[in-house]
């Protein structure tokens, strides 16, 4: 065995010893959306073993394993993080900590971040001191989202921000946002972007919780009236922000692409019933014992099955490729829209399993459990807008994979 | 698991894709459909096939082959698909070499893979009997006599029945119709008294035969593998062989896909690339995200061959998977070549047809994608 092989069959067993003595018992069960740990000031654990496994995961930057140590990070190689990975999915355990710092926020300012705003946020994110909210869309922009129109003027050494974002994600319990501004509205729309961070608690934000149709209240219109933020916490250059938070999305898309795996975690709670095979359940509510006697269902199953497990094959081989080139790219676009889809098919067929038992809303007749397919079911619906519309990811890769011409561009050069 | 190609699989590659281009393009396939060739495949470019090795890609060397794996055959057959090359690569090769090489004893092996390898020999699977692969639903019938056993039944499907020297003839030495029990596999001499063989002119213009056997004489010796127990290994046979057609398979839908985009960027209507219609470009899309996934399930069911670790079951299961997947998606992309391509599409002059016809007879070959949902859900009981 080479020395590399041997360093990392080393690693593999003083993480498993590791984890071992310190993840405590009820964090090797399946998840359950109230102990999801978002961190953040105001962090509160219904189950106090969430707060000690998030404290000791962080404690060794395990949180976040492939950052740097010095920005508090687990300073792991790729293949460290990927046994680590397999090494907590061998004990089933939870994630220590979810949030967007991590899954957003914290790549691009790897990437794009001074030293200063590494060594100010990163570490706060590693140890989930500051929980993230995501600023981007805006009442008119959407899917066009470099429309936006929430300004931000300089005056001194601060910027004055001034307009209103939509959809933002527990923005009403984030302690910091990410935000896309408009520094120069005399330019093309891409060109007068910049990205740009704040305290949620500065004077003039103000939040307004919005509700579901699965009857949750996650995210919120957000105003912003006058909000000063030091021209320090500008990422990247002025009116360039719009190249990252198009890296950004990237790495929300990937994250949410694994809404699609069995096993995925979502940073919003989109699925968190990874309790039971949809044919366990489907032959459990009509007492089947060896095989499931709804042929069409069956059938139906059988199919989602493999194209789930054709997909989690093809997430594995996008690692595998990248380990060898660079991070996620526009291929991120179909993980993301392909897994998706795969997570709502996946909610319709429970949905089917359970039959008139998934038709509750609340009270008596109903399981727990069965509630919570009906909610997640409608929760699921909400994939394939978040991060870009599945129509928006399809276009992606019509013209950035596929090179196919632009529609918009070829009908302007004809009217000239 | 392995998804990425290797260096020597990455030449191997590259070697067979220049090889499929120049010596054996589409048009060669058109050309035998014209001439109604008495072979049914180019018989030069199959002896190139065989100096290159491909024969014995998967056939261990003391048998006369090269051990490269089956990681090896399966790019060999992923870009012969690419110019749908007609050859006895399927028959021969991926099903007749391979059930000798699993099933077959020592002697038998020393007797007949070197030939094949070295395309002296085609020998060819003899299984389906039925309008749809249900390879347990056996009546063709083999009778124990003495010092040999007599064959009675009829079968159809059989790849390059016409022009194979041995068949391997899948028979039921005991039980039920549909019963697994009591299979048995017989070699069996095409020149053998009580055979008789009508070619099938197929829609994919490959070759197929209808094969009767009227109380067919077979010493005991003829045997591959033990009595009555036979659909255990067949099965694995067939699942190594799904595999290998489902890489094949891939090829063409690449192929097609390909075509495709090079027709949405070429076309105009209205004044613009029909490629920036939207109505096109998301069904594009749809299908670029299918074929990657096709691309996965293919590299990771020939990683699984060639890994000695893995078990039959999990062999199963890929095989199902990727055939089931393959089924689908080349059925889908063959469909939108012709559509996405109008008119022109429609025509007998322009390739795309081919591919068309090429799908829906690898589709139902060695079972179609309900046939494999089905197999899927009962290995993974339910
Ligand atoms: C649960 C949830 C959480 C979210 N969290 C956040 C968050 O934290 N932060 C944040 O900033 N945003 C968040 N969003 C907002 C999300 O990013 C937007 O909803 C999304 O980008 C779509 O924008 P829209 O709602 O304005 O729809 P629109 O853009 O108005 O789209 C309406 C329809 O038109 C289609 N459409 C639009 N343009 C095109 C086109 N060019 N081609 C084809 N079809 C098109 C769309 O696909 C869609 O079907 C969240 C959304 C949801 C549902």
């Amino acid at each position: 065995m080479n020395m590399q092989l041997q360093a990392l069959d080393d690693f593999r067993s003083a993480a498993r010893e590791w984890l071992e003595e310190n993840c405590p018992p009820s964090m090797r069960t399946p998840m359950v959306q109230e102990e999801i740990a978002w961190g953040g000031r105001n962090a509160h654990y219904e189950n106090p073993e969430s707060k000690i496994w998030l404290e000791r995961m962080a404690e060794k930057g395990w949180t976040c394993p492939t950052w740097p140590a010095e920005f508090g990070g687990g300073g792991l190689n790729k293949e460290e993080a990927i046994i680590l990975n397999e090494e907590l999915r061998r004990i089933n355990a939870r994630p220590a900590l979810t949030s967007f710092g991590i899954s957003m926020l914290g790549p691009v300012l790897l990437e794009y971040g001074s030293h200063e705003q590494k060594m100010e946020h990163l570490p706060k994110i590693v140890r989930a001191e500051i929980r993230w909210c995501q600023g981007y869309s805006e009442p008119g922009s959407g899917s066009d989202l470099a429309s936006l129109k929430t300004k931000a003027e300089l005056q001194g050494d601060h910027y004055i921000i001034n307009g209103s974002k939509i959809w933002t994600s527990y923005a009403d319990k984030a302690d910091w946002i990410f935000c896309l501004v408009r520094t120069d509205f005399e330019v093309p729309k891409h060109s007068g972007i910049s990205f740009i961070l704040f305290d949620m608690a500065s004077k003039g934000v103000s939040t307004k919780p919005i509700q579901l149709i699965s009857g949750a209240s996650p995210f919120c219109e957000t105003f912003f009236d006058d909000v000063k933020a030091p021209v320090e916490n500008l990422v990247g250059r002025l009116n360039d922000g719009w190249t990252i938070a198009k890296r950004l999305l990237q790495h929300e898309r990937t994250m949410i692409s694994s809404f699609g795996l069995a096993s995925g975690q979502s940073d919003r709670g989109g699925t968190t019933s990874t309790v039971d095979s949809v044919e366990g359940v489907a032959m459990r509510y009509r007492g089947d014992t060896d095989k499931l006697s709804d042929p069409v269902l069956r059938d139906d199953i059988a199919q989602f099955k493999i194209d789930s497990t054709t997909f989690a094959l093809t997430s594995q081989r996008s690692v595998e490729e990248s380990a060898q080139g660079q991070g996620p790219n526009a291929t991120s676009s179909m993980l993301k829209n392909y897994g998706c889809e795969l997570n709502k098919r996946r909610s319709e067929l429970l949905m089917r399993a359970i039959g008139s038992q998934g038709l509750g809303w609340e009270g008596e007749g109903f399981e727990e459990h069965e509630l919570l397919v009906t909610r997640e079911w409608l929760r699921s619906k909400a994939n394939s807008i978040e991060g870009g519309t599945s129509e928006i990811q399809l276009n992606v890769i019509a013209k950035r994979v596929l090179g196919l011409p632009d529609i918009l561009s070829m009908s302007k050069t004809k009217k000239k | 698991m392995a998804m990425v190609l290797n260096d020597d699989q990455q030449l191997l590659k590259e070697s067979a894709k220049n090889f499929c281009r120049q010596n054996s393009p589409l048009s060669v396939l058109r050309r035998l459909r014209d001439e109604k060739d008495k072979i049914g495949f180019d018989k030069d470019i199959w002896n190139q096939m065989l100096e290159l090795g491909w024969a014995g890609m998967a056939i261990p060397e003391t048998y006369g082959g090269f051990d490269f794996g089956y990681g090896g055959l399966g790019i060999v057959l992923e870009e012969s698909g690419r110019t749908l090359t007609s050859s006895p690569l399927i028959s021969a090769i991926l099903l007749g070499a391979t059930a000798v090489n699993e099933i077959g004893s020592d002697e038998q092996k020393r007797e007949i893979l070197p030939k094949v390898v070295a395309g002296e020999l085609i020998i060819s699977l003899a299984l389906d009997e039925n309008i749809s692969h249900a390879p347990n639903q056996i009546t063709t019938s083999a009778k124990k006599d003495t010092n040999s056993f007599i064959i009675n039944g009829e079968k159809t499907f059989v790849l390059d029945g016409h022009v194979a020297d041995k068949f391997i003839v899948v028979a039921r030495t005991a039980g039920e119709t549909d019963n697994k029990q009591g299979i048995s596999l017989f070699l069996v001499d095409a020149n053998t008294a009580g055979v008789s063989i009508t070619r099938t002119f197929m829609v994919d213009n490959r070759n197929s035969a209808k094969i009767k056997f009227e109380d067919v004489n077979v010493l005991s010796s003829a045997l591959l593998g033990e009595v009555d127990k036979g659909f255990a290994t067949l099965d694995y046979v067939l699942d190594i062989a799904r595999i290998g057609l489902a890489a094949e398979m891939l090829g063409s839908t690449q192929e097609v896909f390909d075509r495709i985009l090079e027709y949405l960027k070429q076309r105009e209507q209205f004044g613009v690339l029909i490629g920036s219609f939207q109505g096109l470009q998301h069904r594009a899309a749809n299908m670029y995200s299918e074929i990657e996934l096709c691309k996965s399930v293919v590299r990771a069911a020939l990683a699984g061959l060639d890994n000695k670790n893995a078990d039959r079951v999990e062999i199963a299961e890929l095989a199902s998977i990727a055939k089931a997947k393959l089924s689908e998606v080349f059925f889908l992309v063959s469909n939108e070549g012709v559509q996405m391509h109008g008119g022109i599409g429609m025509t007998d002059e322009f390739d795309i047809g081919f591919f068309i016809k090429r799908a829906r007879v690898a589709q139902q070959y060695l079972g179609d994608a309900s046939f494999h949902r089905d197999r899927y859900a009962s290995l993974k009981n339910f």
